[in-house]
């Protein structure tokens, strides 16, 4: 019995990790934040160079066949390094759709294709997991209309893929004629959002999924597992930071981490964020293993990880002090990024009410 | 990640379920009336009193499994699964767990690591039967949290420790044949060095108990008076002065014990039943999505800290596995989270929640309101929360200690 990540699991982590300690400094953050989108690209591919495009897809289409908790681990460390890269909706969301619901054709032509990376997928499921602003998705035949809001990993994308609120998933080009694409700006910089405003556009629906959720709840529920894990990232080293700085800064002529108030915050943080490196484990390893706990696991995974980490955020933050609120130290980055995952792919408390009803009925 | 277990495993867990089977509904002679004991089970079967009960499980190796036979054990190998499988078994099947308490979590560790051969003999054996029940003598009016200011005073004159002084929050002290207890021996040395740890019969002349009731209304802990009170020489453990290192092993024992994972998933089941059970203007309270809310929360809390259990428990499997700040959050996490349930059903009860002792209306004996306060004691018990942070942040994260008051030792 073993509970916990593997070696390899642990080494990949200390690559991104590595590689976005050198090449993502809270500078660069600060310029991807300022529009100067060649950092990002540049960081993007650098992280693709690491492997992760085709970490899910299996070994037969030309990648590297693994897991969720292989994904989650590695979505822990972009989130502890505030990677600026598509990693949810293109690397995890969109290769689980198509191994789970695509037709062999269908499994061939995609999955082939985002091994090698020349097919990188955007992917909007708020159909399913929250619309708001009264979007909406009709599909009708071979056509899809209407529009989706906070589509993730827009930003490559030469595909979109959609899903209806009936969880009716497919494909459309994302040169294809009617799309109106409109970026969104949220507070997290590190990963951009759009609103695709669809009309009558070609559709290529994922064959398993004409009449079946099964395929998008399983998509979601690696999606939910994969932010969740980002903010456990995220807040890991919001603690780090916060507990050296801690130990540096003086005030009334001592540390201010001998300040019990300080040090009672920190103890909090880490209390609460220690038990969620397993929850994640185990919700991820679930996923393949435990299909009768999976979807109650990727739902409370993600729920309780936005409400401790949010937490985090702000205590961490507070521990800085006026520093911890400035542009100067940067650490709002890790703020934001954890604020934008609480809430996309359903908010905390939508989250609950469907963990609630998986087991009502 | 490998959650499986091998054959043996799975052999052995289909033997304890067996065993679980074959003893379902038993009950006890000599049961207690705390609440936290009686509501294990309904139908009465078989009956036993709670030291045959812990004979029964000692022959099995279901307890003290690896506690030598000349001392009353079953004499195996440690086994940390198979101890993992008995836990969820028993907790699945409300198996009675063996007896617990003091004696059997702190004592009995703490005597195996470091005492002599005649006290291991003298002692474990019937401490491990439930014939000998232990209280345990550290916290005094003015030394709590502080607990090495302790000045209860050991001086040995003519082969004996005479004690003078006082224990107060005694847990079950009124009970207990035995008080494993901290007095100062050496009044020269520095605080923490002239701690002993003595054994003390608590049918010893100038021993007096006075019990302390305590907030659930019942008299769960006593002050202790000492009179010169003789005891032999030979009745300490460790060394003169080296009472403090005894103590700190204890303690860590304690922490480990004093909330266990899967008491709380038998909770939560319990909650979520009474949620189905229970109305609110007519419509059960699981359908009201605030309640509901609250309690899918509360099981995101708790199925993180099951799965961190089992994330403790690998790091025992496996040495490599690094979990330092992760054992040290657990007293605290534990007895917050436990209260924090047990609250959470008496909110969703509403007024039925707060009825108590034999009303009218009452549901599941008191216990929700009974389990919420004690789980208060046990978060000041053990070591406060506080001092749990300062713990964690001092030996965990490495922050700074508190400087010290001038003068103060
Ligand atoms: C149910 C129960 C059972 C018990 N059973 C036993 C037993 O069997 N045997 C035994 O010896 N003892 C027992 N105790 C005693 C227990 O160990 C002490 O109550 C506990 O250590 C706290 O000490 P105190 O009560 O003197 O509180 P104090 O130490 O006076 O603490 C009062 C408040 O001050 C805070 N405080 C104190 N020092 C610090 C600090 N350095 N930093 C931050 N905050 C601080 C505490 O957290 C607390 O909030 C029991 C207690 C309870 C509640």
């Amino acid at each position: 019995m073993y509970f916990g990540l593997s070696e390899d699991q642990i080494f990949f982590q200390d690559n991104i990790k590595r590689f976005l300690e050198e090449n993502s400094s809270v500078d660069i953050l600060r310029k991807i934040a300022a529009d100067d989108r060649t950092f990002a690209k540049d960081i993007h591919d650098g992280i693709v160079n690491l492997g992760i495009n085709g970490l899910l897809v299996p070994e037969e289409f030309g990648g590297l066949g693994l897991d969720i908790l292989f994904a989650a681990a590695i979505s822990e460390s972009l989130g502890y390094g505030a990677g600026a890269t598509p990693f949810v909706g293109s690397y995890v969301m969109a290769p689980i759709a198509i191994i789970d619901g695509g037709s062999d054709k269908q499994k061939q032509n995609y999955l082939t294709n985002v091994a090698s990376n020349e097919v990188k997928f955007g992917v909007g499921f708020s159909a399913l997991t929250g619309a708001r602003d009264d979007s909406e998705i009709q599909i009708k035949g071979n056509k899809i209309s209407g529009r989706s809001l906070f589509v993730l990993d827009y930003e490559y994308a030469t595909h979109f893929m959609i899903s209806d609120i009936n969880g009716c998933i497919g494909v459309i080009d994302a040169q294809a004629n009617g799309i109106d694409l409109v970026e969104l700006k949220t507070i997290d910089r590190t990963r951009n959002v759009c609103e695709l405003i669809l009309k009558n556009v070609d559709f290529e629906i994922l064959e398993q999924t004409k009449n079946s959720k099964n395929t998008a709840e399983k998509v979601i529920d690696a999606g939910r597992i994969m932010l969740a894990a980002d903010s456990l990232g995220a807040a890991q080293n919001m603690i780090n930071k916060a507990v050296d700085y801690a130990k540096e800064r003086k005030q009334f002529g001592r540390a201010i981490g001998s300040f019990q108030a300080v040090k009672h915050m920190c103890a909090e943080m880490v209390a609460e964020l220690e038990p969620c490196y397993a929850l994640i484990w185990h919700a991820a390893h679930a996923q393949k293993h435990m299909p009768n706990e999976a979807r109650l696991m990727a739902c409370q995974a993600k729920s309780h990880l936005s409400d401790v980490t949010k937490e985090v955020a702000k205590k961490s933050t507070e521990v800085h002090g006026g520093m911890g609120f400035t542009d100067l130290l940067g650490l709002h980055y890790w703020f934001k990024r954890i604020g934008l995952n609480r809430q996309l792919l359903g908010t905390p408390e939508r989250v609950r009410e469907e963990a609630a009803l998986l087991q009502l009925n | 990640m490998d959650l499986h277990y091998s054959k043996e495993y799975l052999d052995f867990e289909k033997e304890v379920k067996a065993f679980c089977k074959k003893y379902d509904g038993v009950t006890f002679t000599d049961a207690s009336k705390n609440p936290l004991a009686s509501l294990s089970s309904k139908k009465k079967k078989i009956q036993v009193t709670r030291s045959e009960w812990q004979k029964i499980l000692i022959e099995q190796g279901y307890f003290a499994r690896a506690v030598p036979k000349e001392y009353g054990g079953y004499g195996g190998e440690p086994d940390i699964l198979k101890s993992r499988i008995i836990a969820t078994e028993f907790s699945k099947a409300k198996t009675p767990a063996p007896m617990g308490g003091q004696g059997i979590d702190m004592l009995v560790p703490t005597l195996l690591e470091m005492g002599t051969q005649e006290q291991k003999e003298k002692y474990i054996k019937p401490t491990l039967h439930g014939e000998m029940i232990w209280c345990q003598g550290y916290s005094e009016p003015n030394a709590g949290s502080d607990l090495a200011a302790l000045q209860t005073k050991g001086e040995l004159i003519d082969g004996e420790w005479v004690i003078n002084g006082q224990k107060i929050w005694t847990s079950t002290a009124q009970y207990s044949q035995m008080m494993f207890c901290l007095v100062r021996t050496e009044p020269e040395a520095q605080k923490h060095a002239g701690i002993s740890y003595l054994l003390i019969p608590m049918d010893s002349e100038g021993i007096e108990v006075r019990p302390l009731v305590d907030m659930t209304m019942k008299a769960g802990f006593n002050e202790v008076f000492f009179t010169d009170v003789k005891i032999p020489e030979t009745n300490i453990v460790g060394k003169r002065g080296e009472g403090w290192a005894v103590a700190n092993a204890t303690l860590g024992h304690e922490r480990g014990s004093l909330a266990p994972p899967d008491a709380i998933m038998n909770r939560l089941n319990m909650l979520i039943d009474l949620m189905k059970q229970e109305k609110l203007d007519g419509k059960p309270l699981i359908e009201h999505s605030i309640y509901r809310d609250r309690l899918m929360k509360i099981q995101g809390k708790i199925m993180a800290s099951q799965s961190h259990a089992l994330r403790l428990l690998s790091a025992k499997l496996n040495p490599g596995q690094d979990v330092k700040v992760g054992k040290m959050i657990q007293k605290l996490v534990g007895t917050e989270l436990r209260h924090e349930l047990e609250g959470l059903a008496i909110d969703v009860m509403g007024e039925i929640g707060v009825l108590y002792e034999d009303s009218p209306h009452l549901r599941d004996k008191g216990s929700w309101q009974f389990i919420y306060m004690y789980f208060l004691g046990l978060i000041i018990g053990g070591g406060t929360s506080q001092i749990q942070k300062n713990i964690i942040s001092e030996r965990g994260l490495g922050l700074p200690k508190e400087p010290k008051v001038q003068g103060a030792q």
